[in-house]
């Protein structure tokens, strides 16, 4: 097995090359804090009473 | 002009180095100015694209001269039924229309000609434009036939005929593949490795765009599916609380889409009229990773006076999150002219510290108009859509004037202006037409940029007076309890509709160039005439 002489990549750059990891997460954490979160609360509101 | 550096690095890829990538035989061309290679394919939707995005503008133009002359108190041109059509109309063709075509048409020259790659799927191209265009004009065509009067946001009960819905979904779901064929375009220039290293920064731009695009549609999708339903009767009710938080996921959304791919837009004008050469490829691509991660929180600002959802998640996704996000847009607002400086500078403009600035070429429209974009959403655009973010401060201004006065300095002061500056680059260098009128164009951003201005602050100002935006009559004459502002908000509606005007003649002063040279306009033989 020849081994590389490449300098090793930064994880930063690796993560930003990474269009699919980029799109999951792009997805995800909209999804998850305001969408999902969002219409939890709405759905666990309780009626309002009558005055 | 400028033509392209061969030793620019990172915005735009090493033209002196371009192999002719995975393109088979007698498909592309090689662009005599830039030495990019044109995909003959993606070269006739960037065109169809844009000749759309051009029309959708013009038309969406004309209806926001109709509401700036009925907000403009003295004159009060449109009546009430009018006036709620126009503004159905002109939401959905400026924020939506022109900005997703013009939006397509950048992913497919950004995956093609900066990667050096076939497109992934001609038969998807076509899909997804047809859809968009079917959409588009079923669109249209429902609003005018006053079937639709419910605004952009057709906010649930209101209830548009149940073909608006199918048109915005019919438009999503174009746009939708127009993404996918761009990722797909992205994913095959790796595998068939077109390029080494990291993609060029201008497609990481793009990259983004398209991400905050799929989260967009899917929030659309997550909407606009069942309000159609309802509007069919096959199901019987749509939460009107829920209805407004997944919407904004699509409305909010869809406007950082804008943001990611006119911060690219800067950074390619930015090498195409100066030779600037990005400052710090780390700095600048993590602060579009603040985008991905944390610009579609920013949402939330839109229901920060809604009683629903709870303080926490109020202040979660607009301020911490929301910062984020806009930490990355001072980013680019500040690496994009510094990169523009250290061009002017090492081409012997050294006088001063803002001799640079004086010898720019302001003549040049491409420039100009990216300059202008720049300045106006960071400065407007910008300070204004982060105080209204703040939740103090959104109970106080809340669906007053100061809203469309901070977004119209955001996507048209910024957006829109940034594109028509691509444009002057676009129809040279894609279509090969060159441009008449050309003291016209050379005029046009600032014009434009003027007139946009004056309307935001106009808007801005007699909002901070209590005006309330989407409001046909600002006396509210007839009102049970009599409605009064303060005088001077007549001054600011007048500021308003005067800069309104001028936008849109400003807005002809590119339709009008535009479309001679794309039909009529001198053929480029060789390399574009220099600005």
């Amino acid at each position: 097995m020849s081994e590389s002489n490449d300098p090793p990549v930064h994880w930063l750059e690796r993560m930003l090359d990474n269009t699919w990891l980029l799109l999951a997460l792009g997805v995800l954490i909209p999804a998850i804090s305001y969408t999902l979160w969002g219409l939890l609360e709405l759905a666990n509101l309780k009626a309002a009473t009558l005055p | 002009m400028t033509t392209l550096d061969p030793t620019v690095e990172g915005a735009l890829p090493e033209t002196e180095a371009a192999g002719r990538g995975n393109h088979p035989p007698g498909t592309f061309r090689v662009c005599a100015t830039t030495g990019l290679t044109v995909d003959l394919a993606a070269e006739k939707f960037i065109k169809i694209n844009a000749v759309f995005a051009v029309v959708f503008l013009l038309l969406g133009g004309i209806a926001a001269l109709l509401l700036a002359l009925t907000r403009w108190s003295a004159v009060h041109l449109l009546n009430a039924e009018w006036y709620y059509r126009m503004t159905t109309f002109h939401g959905l063709n400026m924020l939506i229309l022109w900005i997703l075509f013009m939006e397509i048409g950048i992913l497919y020259f950004a995956a093609t000609a900066l990667l050096k790659s076939r497109l992934a799927s001609v038969k998807a191209g076509w899909a997804g434009f047809a859809c968009m265009a079917v959409g588009a004009i079923m669109l249209d065509a429902v609003i005018l036939a006053g079937k639709a009067d419910v605004m952009m946001t057709s906010y649930v009960p209101l209830r548009a005929h149940p073909t608006f819905y199918l048109a915005i979904i019919l438009v999503a779901v174009g746009t939708l593949i127009g993404v996918i064929n761009f990722l797909a375009t992205v994913y095959i220039a790796k595998r068939d490795k077109t390029y080494s290293g990291s993609v060029p920064l201008v497609v990481f731009g793009a990259i983004t765009a398209a991400i905050i695009a799929v989260s967009t549609l899917l929030h659309g999708a997550g909407i606009m599916i069942p309000t159609f339903l309802w509007s069919i009767d096959v199901i019987d009710h749509v939460d009107p609380a829920a209805y407004r938080l997944v919407w904004w996921g699509l409305g909010h959304q869809s406007q950082q889409v804008n943001v990611a791919a006119m911060v690219s837009v800067w950074y390619l004008l930015g090498t195409l009229t100066v030779g600037a050469k990005v400052l710090n490829q780390g700095v600048s691509r993590t602060a579009f990773l603040l985008y991905i991660l944390f610009i579609n929180l920013a949402s939330a600002h839109h229901l920060l006076v809604d009683p629903g959802v709870s303080a926490g998640w109020k202040i979660w996704n607009t301020s911490y999150a929301m910062y984020l996000a806009v930490l990355a847009s001072m980013i680019h607002g500040y690496t994009v002219p510094a990169a523009v400086e250290v061009a002017l500078r090492k081409q012997g403009h050294t006088k001063g510290l803002f001799g640079w600035l004086g010898a720019a070429p302001w003549k040049n429209p491409g420039f100009s108009g990216f300059f202008l974009s720049l300045l106006i959403f960071g400065f407007i655009g910008g300070i204004t859509g982060v105080t209204l973010g703040t939740e103090q401060i959104n109970i106080i201004a809340h669906n007053t004037l100061r809203i469309p006065g901070h977004f119209h300095a955001t996507v048209v002061g910024g957006t829109s202006l940034a594109f028509m500056a691509l444009a002057y680059y676009v129809v040279p260098l894609i279509f090969r037409r060159e441009f008449p009128l050309r003291w016209m164009c050379r005029a046009q951003p600032y014009v434009f940029a003027a007139g946009i201005v004056l309307m935001s602050l106009g808007m801005s100002f007699a909002g901070s007076y209590g005006v309330s935006r989407r409001s046909w009559d600002v006396e509210a004459s007839g009102a049970l309890h009599p409605v009064s502002y303060d005088p001077s908000v007549h001054v600011w509606l007048g500021v308003l509709g005067i800069g309104g005007s001028l936008a849109f003649v400003g807005l002809l002063m590119f339709v009008v160039p535009t479309v001679l040279a794309v039909f009529f306009g001198k053929r480029v033989e060789a390399k574009m005439p220099a600005w």
